[in-house]
């Protein structure tokens, strides 16, 4: 078995900066391995994460996307994650009409305190994509010609 | 086939359910154990004795049919470690060893003789060799 | 385009050893915009800081990627150095490629491929960043202490003492908190009231120390430097000013069923009452569920019977609104309910206590005056069983996963003054651990086995039966021995688990402070800012924390206050510059973002607005920068895009999407 033919998927993470991003933090200093494929973007919060840049990276060849942020009810501003989860609730129902598969992405909360849970979550997530195979980049037709 | 010590130990673990790692040997389910007097191993080591892979000596041994499977010891450990449920795989892995069939279904009628033999065991029997 | 420069660090070996650093500074040095590009072993280091402020200046940079641990750890010192070498300290950038990278992968290669992505999403951020300048708030010089407890109480009197005011809400008619309901205190077993009741009379009278007992906090709105808080006092129906305290109401009055929470329902009070002899204020409350006068409208004989006139039946609620700089969470804890661990018949049986309410039958001052009795018959117990661990390091939903920390020390504490007043009576305790570190606390744990023979047994107890005659028989074991042990008792003591107090999540939700799973507070860093929640200006104190014993809390009251006086020593606090900002041309205020802004910053003017040429009066959304927080919960629901979040932006993230999509 050759690497090349293994297929590795590139994954982008956004994560909240006052719970995720620590709990990666912790992972990290606890020395929970996740697969090199994820990659971590820092936001404020999760409420920052623009439905767009979701597509945007799908547009761009990421094979799947993770978007995590406090629990619920713990937000740092509050509400951010409440919006959050409806915008990504929203956007998911429309990505198999778009054509990407719903378990290309999710959405997780993970405290600064669940350095365990985030990088069993990244496993899960990792394993699940890559299941999938790779992902279809989402094209404008039109411009191709 | 021959079953190793490592592949005994799997194997309790898998039909017990149970996670013995997570014992913090407070001995609890010994405290709990209303045939504890009776037992030559006592609900507190089976932890240590699967961990070994010792399931051949659980298996030889006095506990594994005085056992009621009443799992007061399952019931009230705090960490959910399922001593009950342990026995209870070790006797499973002995009455199911390809042609060394312990107890067979024959046998039954005789042994609801032998006043020793717990009421539970003897309904457990009942309810696997009923079909 | 901007002139980066990126710095690789090694982190000794941290990152070294599975990333290839030169290999990263050789491929990162094609990225566009980037001029320099080099690794040192320590980056934080001041050699480290002194190369990017060399480099600065010999490069002519603008902008710095530093490629390092988290940026939780050192984002703070790259930026000065950046500012030290005359650089907006917004334009550095940070790639974790330690905890995010180097310690979580082995794989040399991989770690490498990803570090060098991670480098090139930092890069094509900084390459969009504009410089940023931090806006000043104003600090109030005042502090809030939610919690009248020892935690508390310290916490005040250290931050009074600096010279700075505070207010101290406390939700009992009360401040002492817990321990003004323990007997002893370990090791030295010197009477709780003795020590704790001065400092109560010390804050009660020191000039900068307000106590609102008997009050709750209501809301809390503002961030770091200036909190504006609502306290609801409650109504007491007896006038603070005018009352004496002699307690003739409380002997005079009629209603005296109600279970004492003092006394943790071993014994009854009057409806009107104060919780125990040194309350402070020594002002008693009406207990309206309770009060003769409040359920029927007949009664009103603590009104006839007071002299001073204080009682008023008309009093109402009370809404304060202060505004303080900081605010210190000292909430305490309380014991878990053992209404689920049938096997110790605690529900069953009143000769099964916990031991908070033995602490209260030990007490001169309680249900018993002090005489060890058991609660069913009163009369002395001849054995006396104490269980270790109820509910503690317990992994199901009954119990809590974590150890309670003070109860090993309060068993042998128990059992030793048991032993002590008692000599003929049996003390046995079932333990699984006895842990005991601690400055002489090994010793009189020791003293307690080898002086007083008190009977410890390794081993955990199944069930406790209650007896037909009323005795008690115990199912434990003896590991050790092994050996199950059936053991007649006259009284089971359980050391019940701690869990905080159950109002600590609805205050952490009102101070956005988080909380772990447990309901404990968290803190900044658990081991380089324990008394400091990541929320900024929320501080922490006491068991609101983590279980801890009184000194423990004292020490990290005292550590608390400090962190509140060094915040409140300042004049001015720099706030975050990543606010929102709203393009004015695109704006057709809508006012969506004004309804998802948590803080209120967004708010609407006319304003003329000069689109190419067209002069229009055009309602435009405005952000208070002093108000905005940076979440950007706005910019996502703005749909004519004009609202962005500064350092932040939607450019900058897609650039960084698009890095590490390439």
């Amino acid at each position: 078995m050759s690497i090349n033919e293994e297929f590795r998927p590139n994954i982008v993470a956004f994560c909240c900066n006052w719970c995720s991003y620590a709990g990666a933090d912790l992972a990290g200093s606890s020395r929970l391995a996740y697969p090199a494929d994820v990659k971590i973007i820092k936001v404020p919060c999760s409420c920052r994460v623009n439905p767009m840049f979701i597509l945007r990276a799908f547009e761009k060849g990421a094979d799947g996307v993770i978007i995590c942020g406090c629990h619920p009810g713990d937000c740092h501003y509050s509400t951010g994650n409440y919006y959050a989860r409806r915008r990504m609730k929203l956007l998911f129902s429309m990505l198999d009409f778009i054509g990407v598969e719903k378990s290309r992405v999710r959405v997780e909360w993970v405290s600064a305190a669940e350095g365990v849970k985030f990088s069993q979550t990244m496993n899960e997530f990792v394993e699940t994509v890559t299941k999938l195979g790779k992902n279809v980049r989402l094209e404008d037709l039109r411009c191709s010609k | 086939m021959k079953m190793t010590d490592e592949y005994k130990k799997e194997k309790v673990i898998e039909i017990s359910g149970s996670a013995p790692s997570k014992c913090m040997k407070c001995g609890k389910c010994s405290a709990s154990c209303p045939n504890f007097d009776n037992m030559d191993i006592k609900p507190h080591q089976f932890v240590s004795y699967v961990l070994d892979g010792r399931v051949d000596e659980l298996m030889e041994s006095v506990t594994l049919f005085k056992c009621l499977s009443c799992m007061a010891c399952v019931e009230r450990c705090p960490r959910n470690v399922k001593p009950g449920k342990l026995i209870d795989a070790a006797r499973q892995l002995l009455i199911r060893q390809k042609d060394k069939n312990y107890l067979l279904a024959d046998s039954v009628p005789e042994m609801c003789k032998d006043e020793d033999v717990p009421q539970q065991l003897l309904v457990s029997a009942f309810r696997r060799y009923k079909r | 385009m901007q002139r980066i420069g990126v710095f690789v660090c090694h982190c000794g070996s941290n990152i070294a050893a599975t990333v290839d650093v030169k290999k990263v500074v050789e491929i990162i040095k094609n990225e566009p915009g980037v001029v320099h590009a080099e690794d040192y072993q320590y980056m934080c280091s001041e050699a480290g800081q002194a190369k990017i402020i060399e480099a600065v200046k010999e490069h002519k940079l603008t902008g710095i990627v530093v490629c390092s641990c988290s940026p939780r750890m050192h984002e703070t010192t790259f930026r000065n150095a950046a500012a030290r070498a005359g650089l907006n300290s917004y334009m550095v950038e940070i790639a974790n490629i330690r905890e995010q990278c180097s310690w979580i992968h082995k794989n040399i290669e991989e770690a490498t491929e990803k570090a060098v992505i991670l480098a090139r999403a930092a890069v094509a951020k900084v390459n969009l960043n504009t410089p940023l300048f931090p806006g000043e708030s104003r600090v109030t010089k005042r502090a809030l202490v939610i919690g009248g407890g020892i935690a508390g109480i310290q916490t005040a009197l250290d931050i009074a003492d600096a010279g700075y005011e505070v207010d101290i809400v406390e939700k009992t008619p009360s401040i002492g908190g817990r321990m003004s309901q323990i007997d002893k205190t370990f090791p030295t077993l010197d009477c709780s009231a003795c020590i704790l009741t001065p400092k109560m009379v010390d804050a009660a009278a020191h000039k900068n120390i307000s106590i609102y007992t008997y009050s709750e906090v209501e809301n809390v709105s503002g961030f770091v430097g200036d909190f504006t808080v609502d306290i609801r006092k409650k109504a007491r129906s007896v006038d603070m000013n005018k009352c004496t305290g002699c307690g003739v109401c409380q002997e005079k009055c009629p209603s005296k069923k109600t279970p004492s929470e003092f006394n943790r329902g071993l014994s009854n009070r009057s409806a009107i009452y104060t919780p125990f002899a040194q309350a402070i204020p020594n002002v008693p409350v009406i207990d309206r569920e309770a009060c003769i006068k409040f359920k029927t409208g007949k009664c009103g004989l603590c009104a006839k019977v007071c002299g001073a006139g204080a009682i008023d039946y008309e009093q109402e609620d009370e809404i304060v609104t202060r505004k303080y700089g900081a605010i210190v969470v000292a909430t305490g804890f309380d014991m878990i309910k053992l209404d689920r661990f049938d096997e110790y018949a605690y529900s069953q049986s009143p000769d099964v206590i916990t031991s908070f309410e033995l602490e209260r039958i030990m007490n001169a001052a309680g249900p018993t005056k002090g005489h060890l009795e058991r609660m069913s018959d009163h009369k002395a117990p001849k054995d006396v069983v104490f269980i270790q661990c109820v509910g503690s390091r317990c992994s199901d939903e009954r119990g809590k996963p974590y150890c309670s920390k003070v109860c090993c020390m309060y068993t042998a504490k128990h059992a030793m003054l048991i032993r002590d007043k008692y000599p003929d009576v049996n003390v046995t305790v079932f333990y699984i651990d006895v842990r005991t570190p601690g400055k002489n606390f090994d010793e009189f744990y020791r003293r307690a086995v080898e002086e007083y023979g008190v009977h410890y047994i390794k081993g955990q107890v199944g069930k406790v039966i209650p007896q037909a005659d009323g005795s008690l028989l115990v199912r434990g074991v003896d590991l050790i021995d092994n050996r199950q042990i059936l053991k007649k008792a006259d009284m089971v003591v359980l050391a019940a688990a701690i869990e905080p107090n159950k109002d600590v999540r609805k205050i952490a939700t009102m101070l956005t402070a988080s909380i772990d799973t447990n309901n404990f507070l968290t803190e900044a860093h658990p081991k380089l800012r324990p008394v400091e929640s990541p929320t900024a200006g929320i501080f922490l104190s006491g068991m609101s924390q983590g279980p801890k014993d009184i000194p423990e809390t004292v020490a990290q009251a005292g550590a608390a206050a400090v962190k509140v006086i060094g915040l409140l020593a300042k004049d001015k606090l720099l706030t975050n510059p990543c606010t929102a900002k709203s393009d004015e041309l695109l704006c057709n205020g809508c006012s969506q973002c004004a309804n998802v802004c948590p803080y209120g910053a967004i708010s609407y003017e006319e304003k003329l607005i000069n689109d190419h040429g067209i002069k229009e009066t055009r309602r435009v959304a405005c952000v208070n920068t002093a108000l905005c927080q940076g979440c950007g919960a706005c910019t996502v629901t703005c749909p004519s895009g004009a609202m962005d979040l500064q350092g932040f932006s939607n450019r900058q993230i897609i650039s960084e999407v698009d890095a590490i999509c390439r």
